[in-house]
């Protein structure tokens, strides 16, 4: 982070201004503010100034619940995505479009289950931009890694390169459509973070908002007193797949 | 606009033809109550996809969603209800984009991965 003492001031006077009225606690130490007074949509380009990020623990993470999942489906309208005439049933429930994936891990040796959800893990070195014919795979300036459909070719490579499996093809055409989530045949897409909401001035995801284990702490990682960034410095945490060293945006606690 | 659906109206010999446009109620779309679109509706005509074409970019890349131009403005805009009330996709048959795009064979592709609706809430 390269933002001078007298900036961070000005952010910090900001964000206690902003927190005044709507500031929830989610644990101790830990707050959650709500900037909805000034939601306005982005006028202005986004910046280096932010990196999105996500701190999941995944000793919250509870067994059989789905709820971020579904979430996550509504709100980018994943739900509105129909199975292809004649396609086979148990390929669709693998091929189907899904931003977050529900998975168990398994301790060999001790037999201990860890539940936690997998997405786009925001990576600032994402190995499905590097491997893009085309550049629609891309890192947004705050950190968001996202499709940009308009020039994605559907070739796949992003899908075979991420090493989290994150990404999702649409197979067929899409009746019915979001509009701040456009969607059709032959386009890559993964999580983006919400990031119409966080464009319109929301700030929080819409997995966060629907995890009453409250298992997913979301915020801005180079703010110093965000919510996230004051979580993993409290509590010890992990990148998946630390030795490829893609630095992801999205940590795990507990796992 | 008047003009473009009377010649294809004049070369079909028909009334505004479609199933759908006959279900559209005219007047029931919000650019009917305003005086003119986000430019003088002559500009709008020569120039709205350049300013859509730019736009998606800015959005995309830089997240500026405040700009004056979106194509979902258009959608918003420009969709007409039928007599329940329900919204007629804008690339229907008849409907304010397909009219002239089709008069001029343009090949439309926002709408394999655009609503065509206005936007839900």
């Amino acid at each position: 982070m390269s933002m001078s003492k007298i900036e961070q001031q000005g952010r910090r006077e900001f964000l206690k201004k902003a927190a005044i009225g709507s500031a929830v606690t989610i644990a101790p130490g830990v707050m959650l503010h709500s900037l909805s007074a000034e939601a306005a949509p982005r006028t202005e380009p986004v910046t280096g100034k932010v990196r999105w990020g996500m701190l999941v623990d995944a000793n919250k993470c509870a067994d059989g619940c789905n709820d971020c999942v579904a979430a996550c489906d509504k709100e980018n309208g994943l739900d509105l995505v129909d199975m292809p005439e004649g396609a086979d049933e148990s390929q669709w429930e693998r091929q189907r479009p899904r931003w977050i994936r529900q998975i168990t891990l398994k301790d060999n040796l001790t037999g201990r289950l860890t539940h936690l959800p997998m997405m786009c893990q925001h990576c600032e070195e994402p190995p499905c931009a590097d491997v893009c014919p085309t550049g629609a795979s891309f890192r947004r300036a705050d950190g968001i890694v996202m499709v940009d459909r308009h020039i994605c070719i559907g070739c796949r490579y992003c899908m075979m390169a991420c090493p989290y499996k994150a990404r999702s093809f649409i197979h067929a055409e899409v009746a019915e459509k979001l509009t701040h989530t456009p969607r059709g045949k032959g386009c890559v897409e993964s999580c983006n973070f919400c990031v119409h909401r966080l464009d319109n001035g929301q700030t929080t995801t819409a997995c966060q908002d629907a995890c009453k284990h409250q298992a997913i702490v979301f915020g801005d990682l180079n703010d110093p007193q965000s919510a996230v960034s004051q979580a993993l410095k409290k509590y010890p945490s992990v990148a998946i797949r630390d030795d490829l060293k893609l630095n992801p945006g999205v940590r795990y606690s507990n796992i | 606009m008047i003009f473009l659906t009377m010649a294809l109206s004049g070369l079909l010999g028909l009334g505004s033809a479609g199933v759908s446009a006959a279900e559209a109620v005219e007047g029931s779309a919000k650019s009917d109550k305003l005086e003119q679109c986000v430019e003088p509706t002559s500009v709008m005509r020569r120039n709205h996809f350049e300013f859509i074409k730019h736009q998606r970019d800015l959005t995309v890349h830089e997240g500026i969603r405040g700009s004056k131009y979106s194509l979902a403005g258009c959608v918003d805009c420009h969709a007409k209800k039928d007599s329940s009330g329900k919204f007629v996709p804008v690339n229907e048959e008849g409907q304010f984009c397909d009219e002239c795009h089709d008069y001029v064979a343009v090949d439309l592709k926002c709408f394999e991965c655009h609503a065509t609706v206005p936007r839900e809430k």
